[in-house]
């Protein structure tokens, strides 16, 4: 980590850069917040270990707007949400020096906490360049043990390798801690009956509770006023009485950034009732996936996306239909 | 002092619901929120915090307050329905039960909601006392014993069985109604579970935090102080903090087009959003910071301004621990301690 802040300092010091955007040092074992550092003194709070989830790409947005040049640091799929910034033209790079960094892997308070984990104090193992294989938490009631695997990110699991897709430098190894099937469970809610489906997402977006984190937090949601910020609609912002008209939330954001989502798993991440955001994203990712070829969201800055370009082999709206 | 054990809860359970429907922690796709009772439901008084507080129970995310549609030509006006029947809430913890305490000085004071004021005379709160805080607790911050809530009844939960005791006319109604299920205890057990509790609170991370600096008298200093700047920045603007809190009470009306007529609804706002307060003339907080600063001013210094120096916090921790950027209050007190040198 010290090789980062380094890195940082040097590139205050010779003007390359006007500030630094990383993570901070939380107040817990596991809330370290994304963070601007406008000189080398603010760089003592700079941490980076395997709670560092947060993708910084849309905090571009901002910092696009500023004088002069952000550091920024991205993992390995952040790069692919700052590429696609980069294509939709709400970022700029010539207002970027990034320094891919290293990544083996994100955990989670949240998910030490869903194995049984409660009181945390402490959290060794999680050095972000050297994670452990079996993490030592520390808690209230005891020293308890949990697999670094066990506690990553949903979206870890799936990895997409460790392949940076855009950036200056780059800074510690990283490793693919890809070990389940991105599709998978795509595929079983495929299999499900039309009123086993309905059944299904009723129950996980019961648990909405409209706080529009998974819309905030996303890279490709970059409207400058969402439709939802309306006041003139029916659906603003917050809960509605009608909770069918609830729901329409989410799939309507999935229709949104269909095309444009790299799948960055932060939707995901950022849900305080935990509801699998991401299934929306995917089931739409693999349908472009058959229609139009594979393809992946964020992978350069360049390529017209599948659903914005217009070829004369495009599958008829009416084929796609019958396929249901 | 009277116990009942653990295997029959369920009976307890279902003994409450023959007369008044009941609202406890239930587990569903792995998240803790409380919803209510029936047989099958997957009952989980293990989890400390519900994701969301107890406070929908009394004032709901989401209420008709009347409807209008046309009938025969003509507009037809129906009213949002009162609660009118008993309901006990059940598991709530000691900062849920105070939270409560916020929520009646803003809906029970004049102008009276009468939609609030149905609820809770209708609402009997079985409190229950927290075996084992989490690092992310500050309750103690502002003067709540997690070892003895306070409620109507307080049920403490020690080895494999629940002890219980009325507090409240309403509590000994409730017990008394529960007496074939319940046997006499003494106070023994649950004065051992007190302490444990009292001294598991004394040893938690935030267990030094105070509230020094903060009150109704501050406002000027803290309003103007330049660290919100800074310590708004990573800020999503969205509203989980607000809607994971057991105090935040701002709501907005809006209505609904039904196609056949119009719904009228109260909400739950977030001063986290952009159109919150929004008036005709435009919107008196214009930028991400003032939207933030209002909601440590509201919790911090307007309410004690307001309502005898009380704070509306209660410390429960789950913007701790839900935040997507890992802010909170917690952090946003000890930003300004550490500036001013406390």
């Amino acid at each position: 980590m010290q090789e980062l802040v380094n890195r940082a300092k040097a590139l205050l010091a010779d003007g390359t850069v006007q500030r630094v955007l990383g993570w901070k040092m939380g107040d817990l074992a596991y809330n370290p917040e994304p963070a601007f550092f406008e000189n080398e003194e603010a760089l003592s709070d700079f941490v980076y270990n395997s709670f560092c989830g947060a993708n910084l790409s849309k905090y571009m947005i901002e910092a696009s707007k500023k004088e002069g040049k952000t550091l920024v640091f991205l993992k390995p799929c952040d790069t692919y949400s700052f590429n696609q910034l980069l294509k939709e033209h709400r970022i700029l790079r010539e207002k970027a020096y990034i320094i891919g960094v290293g990544c083996t892997g994100k955990i989670s308070g949240e998910r030490i906490k869903e194995a049984g984990i409660r009181g945390i104090i402490a959290v060794e193992g999680a050095d972000a360049f050297a994670p452990a294989e079996t993490l030592q938490v520390k808690t209230l009631y005891g020293d308890r043990e949990i697999a670094y695997k066990d506690a990553m990110l949903e979206r870890c699991h799936v990895c997409k390798g460790k392949e940076h897709k855009i950036y200056d430098e780059i800074i510690g190894e990283s490793r693919d801690t890809a070990d389940s099937d991105r599709m998978e469970k795509v595929r079983e809610i495929e299999a499900m009956s039309p009123e086993e489906k309905f059944a299904f997402f009723q129950n996980e977006l019961s648990r909405c509770i409209r706080c529009n984190a998974c819309r905030n937090v996303c890279p490709a949601c970059s409207c400058r006023k969402c439709v939802f910020d309306s006041t003139k609609f029916d659906s603003a912002q917050k809960a509605n009485v009608d909770s069918f008209e609830e729901k329409m939330f989410h799939v309507i954001r999935a229709f949104h950034v269909a095309g444009r989502c790299t799948d960055c798993g932060e939707c995901s991440r950022v849900c305080p009732q935990n509801i699998p955001l991401h299934l929306f994203n995917r089931k739409l990712i693999s349908d472009i996936n058959e229609f139009y070829g594979e393809y992946q969201a964020g992978e350069d800055d360049t390529t017209v996306g599948p659903l914005t370009a217009f070829t004369t082999d495009d599958i008829e709206p009416s084929d796609a239909r019958e396929r249901g | 002092m009277k116990k009942i054990e653990k295997v029959n809860l369920p009976a307890l359970f279902a003994a409450i619901s023959e007369e008044a429907s009941l609202v406890l922690p239930v587990k569903n796709g792995g998240m803790t929120n409380f919803a209510l009772w029936s047989e099958d439901a997957d009952v989980d008084l293990e989890t400390l915090k519900t994701v969301k507080s107890a406070k929908d129970a009394f004032f709901p995310q989401s209420e008709t307050l009347y409807s209008v549609h046309r009938e025969e030509g003509k507009l037809k006006i129906t009213r949002g329905e009162l609660m009118d029947e008993d309901f006990v809430l059940f598991g709530v913890r000691a900062c849920d039960a105070r939270g409560f305490e916020v929520l009646d000085k803003v809906f029970l004071s004049d102008p009276v909601d009468s939609f609030y004021k149905a609820r809770r005379e209708h609402g009997t709160v079985v409190a229950l006392a927290c075996h084992a805080p989490e690092e992310s607790c500050f309750c103690t911050t502002f003067g709540i014993d997690s070892a003895e809530p306070g409620a109507d009844v307080d049920t403490w939960m020690v080895g494999e069985a629940l002890y219980w005791k009325a507090n409240t006319e309403k509590g000994e109604a409730l017990t008394n109604r529960l007496s074939a299920l319940l046997s006499d205890a003494d106070e023994k057990a649950v004065e051992e579970e007190k302490a444990n509790i009292r001294g598991i609170m004394e040893k938690l991370p935030y267990a030094s935090l105070t509230t020094e600096g903060w009150g109704g008298d501050a406002q000027k200093e803290k309003f103007e102080s330049p660290l919100w700047e800074e310590l708004y920045k990573p800020c999503l603007a969205c509203g989980t903090c607000t809607f994971v809190c057991p105090t935040c009470q701002c709501y907005d009306i809006k209505d609904y087009s039904t196609g056949e007529g119009v719904q009228r609804y109260r909400c739950w706002d977030s001063c986290m959003y952009s159109d919150f307060t929004m008036m005709a003339h435009g919107n008196n907080r214009t930028s991400q910071m003032q939207r933030y600063r209002q909601r440590f001013m509201h919790k911090l210094v307007y309410y004690p301004a307001n309502y005898g120096g009380t704070f509306s916090c209660v410390g429960c921790g789950r913007c701790v621990e839900k935040c997507p950027t890992g802010l909170n209050i917690v952090k946003v007190m000890k930003a300004f301690a550490e500036k001013e040198g406390k």
